[in-house]
């Protein structure tokens, strides 16, 4: 409540504030990706996957993709669990 | 592989959250009732089926963190633990965003089955979050269902879908469909409660509801100003601090239990005039 355009209130973040900060990010980034976005990261990990199979045998359940968005930059996280003493393949198919 | 014993199987639950009308609280229910769950140590999953224009992430607070999709895992592109996102309040709560970008073709009757069985073997309550309408998204999300929770606001046009809405359910359903098979259990949540309204007449009241719709009362969950508020951040509203709809959903999701909870409605603490004139607001 203000009196004469004076308010008391105390200036703080406020959940309006939070909520239009959190809807900034999350557009900016569908509006930049288009339709195809998300697509990309499924071949992205089988491909990772493939390359990594030609020197050590992993798992499909060893691998972990995470991504965290922010406002300038986002993380792509990628885990790969090696299997321990896991084995080289041999002779890299050039 | 070992088995083990002590441990009891997963519930394996399918819970639709549905209205046929849109902007009654079905999102902000699904939000809170799996949270609600959840916090009482079931593990707890909650998909979004409204393919196209997925919100649960941003109700739910992780839309940041959404790699993969639903849609992903139907068509093969990813498995179902990479799309699933563990929620970072709650260690029995996971959420299964849907796509933004695909339409609602891509949810196929054997892709859903095949990722709802899936979930069943880990997950003791799988909360489906019903897109509005009722076509595809819709018929997908409570076709599996073995209960549901019929979302209803106390107004003409929300109570004439929740109808349509249970003769769906009780005809279209896998449960319908197999004979022999208890029907679906049916509850309704009545939200957006005006006890000022209802008094002075505006409003239908609760009797007025059910009456008409013919089925068992679930909880009553009151016009909050809690819920926009936990909306704007990202937290399901059982999380978000006392207010009379976080205890509202506490209470529906005993009931959802089997619990015996008397029912009530709780207002918001109203500010005190000094709070009020010093505009702060919680």
């Amino acid at each position: 409540m203000s009196f004469f355009g004076f308010s008391f209130k105390p200036r703080r973040a406020t959940s309006a504030q939070t909520a239009k900060d959190r809807l900034q990010v999350l557009l900016a980034h569908e509006r930049r990706g288009g339709s195809t976005a998300p697509d990309y990261l499924s071949h992205l990990q089988s491909e990772i996957v493939e390359v990594i199979r030609k020197y050590v045998e992993v798992d499909d359940e060893g691998v972990d993709i995470r991504m965290e968005k922010g406002q300038d930059v986002s993380c792509l996280e990628i885990n790969i669990e090696l299997p321990c003493g896991a084995t080289a393949v041999r002779g890299t198919q050039s | 592989m070992t088995t083990q014993l002590m441990e009891e199987p997963p519930l394996g639950r399918v819970i639709v959250i549905t209205s046929g009308k849109g902007g009654v609280g079905k999102t902000t229910s699904a939000a809170a009732i799996s949270a609600g769950l959840a916090q009482r140590g079931y593990k707890t999953v909650v998909i979004d089926f409204d393919v196209g224009l997925r919100n649960l992430d941003m109700t739910m607070g992780c839309e940041r963190r959404v790699v993969f999709d639903f849609i992903n895992v139907i068509q093969g592109d990813a498995r179902l633990k990479q799309a699933l996102i563990r929620d970072k309040r709650i260690e029995t709560l996971s959420i299964l965003p849907t796509s933004q970008t695909r339409d609602k073709d891509a949810l196929t009757k054997e892709g859903v089955e095949t990722v709802l069985n899936e979930l069943k073997e880990d997950f003791d309550y799988i909360i489906c979050d019903s897109p509005a309408g009722i076509e595809r998204g819709a018929q997908m999300a409570m076709y599996f269902a073995d209960e549901a929770v019929v979302v209803t606001n106390p107004e003409v046009s929300s109570v004439r879908d929740s109808d349509r809405v249970l003769g769906l359910l009780s005809s279209q359903t896998k449960r319908a469909e197999t004979e022999g098979a208890d029907p679906i259990k049916a509850q309704v949540l009545l939200t957006r409660h005006d006890r000022g309204r209802i008094d002075s007449g505006e409003m239908m009241t609760v009797e007025d509801v059910l009456e008409i719709l013919a089925v068992p009362l679930l909880g009553i969950v009151p016009e909050s100003q809690a819920v926009l508020r936990a909306s704007n951040v990202g937290t399901p509203v059982v999380l978000d601090g006392p207010s009379g709809a976080a205890t509202a959903y506490e209470d529906a999701v005993a009931r959802l239990i089997g619990e015996e909870v008397q029912m009530r409605v709780l207002a918001d603490r109203r500010p005190g005039l000094f709070q009020r004139l010093l505009g702060r607001t919680a």
